[in-house]
């Protein structure tokens, strides 16, 4: 049955409303779980705040045990999904400027967009940051095209890359989250007890 | 009076569990819509490929990495991502408003920071986050946790050296956050 737009169950003059619904829905968990702060966000690499660990882990293993359902029961036909594709190079280095972008800048894109909607300066700031970095991007394009498509691996998954199965796959990464939740949770207690300048 | 200053300050957010499960059924119902996942900067690239082709036709349509992302019959902004990232602004919206976050324009920074240290700081990290996102072929939505949710191997890459490394970094900038 699913995905419903490509398995044309959804015709194309819904997708975009449909889009705006889903976006909505994003941007209200996000904001509501306090991501629209620079501060919330920026404490976990401090160890005052790992609201973005929790967040993040948990999205993570319910989509993915919930996928493994939804294919389980019939209702997702799991090859018709779109699997990012990989090039090892450009995405390593890719995520190494993010990570030095997201702890110099406070913010990642879509969180920027939730704290310039509640009056955050320094998020609004980020996005104008994020279309010069782009623009800066698109316009040496010629400079790398070349390592932009290195390490083509084409579009494997983790079962294809590690010859575990999916469940399996699903159930480490489980267990790895309940394990970081419970470290995270004594590491915050002791750092809270010498932070003071942040109101939680 | 100083219980109610204190009430005033302390802020009201989702258990971030909860706020996880929710995330994690919204990115699996996406993904049962619309076969793939959520994203954000794919919609300030849509932005920038337009502005450079409204600006500029002949020089976007012979940038290789612009033409990828024009097309003849409608414009570049007329994409997926862009009317989502919209979606995320109104929703981000909503639920400050719901909780009482939506105030005049401020600034979030550590306390050790100006204004100005923080906003220039904000604008070069946007940069940095914005270049780095092409060459992961996503940013934290789209690649890291969509990615890695749908057991895509790119994901997990960018997952770790998203976070991997902002961890090395942490202790070089800690005079911005603590």
């Amino acid at each position: 049955m699913g995905p419903l737009i490509p398995n044309g169950f959804i015709t194309g003059d819904w997708d975009f409303v449909i889009a705006i619904l889903l976006g909505i829905a994003f941007g209200f968990i996000l904001e509501a779980s306090g991501f629209s702060s620079s501060r919330n966000l920026a404490g976990v690499f401090y160890g005052y705040n790992f609201v973005v660990l929790r967040v993040f882990f948990t999205a993570m293993i319910v989509a993915m045990v919930g996928l493994l359902y939804f294919d389980y029961f019939g209702w997702l036909d799991l090859s018709k999904i779109f699997i990012l594709p990989t090039f090892v190079w450009p995405m390593i280095v890719g995520g190494v400027i993010m990570g030095l972008g997201f702890i110099v800048g406070g913010f990642c894109p879509g969180t920027s967009f939730t704290a310039i909607a509640i009056g955050k300066l320094d998020g609004l700031v980020f996005t104008i940051g994020l279309y010069i970095g782009i623009f800066i991007f698109t316009e040496s394009f010629p400079l790398f095209s070349d390592f932009y498509t290195s390490g083509d691996m084409g579009n494997p998954t983790l079962m294809d890359v590690t010859g575990i199965s999916a469940p399996w796959i699903a159930f480490a990464f489980t267990f790895i989250a309940l394990a970081v939740f419970w470290i995270t949770m004594l590491i915050e207690k002791r750092v809270r007890k010498t932070t003071t300048a942040y109101k939680f | 009076m100083h219980s109610n200053k204190l009430e005033e300050n302390k802020q009201r957010y989702l258990n971030p569990y909860f706020g996880g499960v929710l995330l994690g059924l919204l990115i699996l119902l996406t993904i049962f819509i619309t076969g793939r996942g959520l994203g954000a900067s794919g919609s300030i690239k849509s932005a920038v490929v337009t502005t450079t082709n409204v600006i500029a036709p002949t020089h976007a349509q012979n940038n290789d990495y612009d033409k990828k992302f024009i097309s003849d019959d409608h414009s570049p902004m007329y994409n997926w991502l862009v009317f989502e990232s919209f979606g995320i602004l109104l929703g981000g919206l909503l639920s400050g408003i719901l909780f009482g976050r939506v105030k005049k324009f401020r600034i979030d920074k550590g306390p050790n920071i100006t204004n100005k240290s923080r906003l220039i700081a904000a604008v070069i990290g946007g940069m940095l986050f914005g270049f780095g996102s092409q060459f992961g072929r996503g940013c934290t939505s789209g690649a890291a946790l969509s990615g890695t949710a749908t057991f895509a191997f790119g994901g997990l890459i960018v997952l770790l050296a998203i976070f991997g490394s902002a961890f090395l970094y942490a202790w070089f900038f800690r005079k911005l956050w603590i």
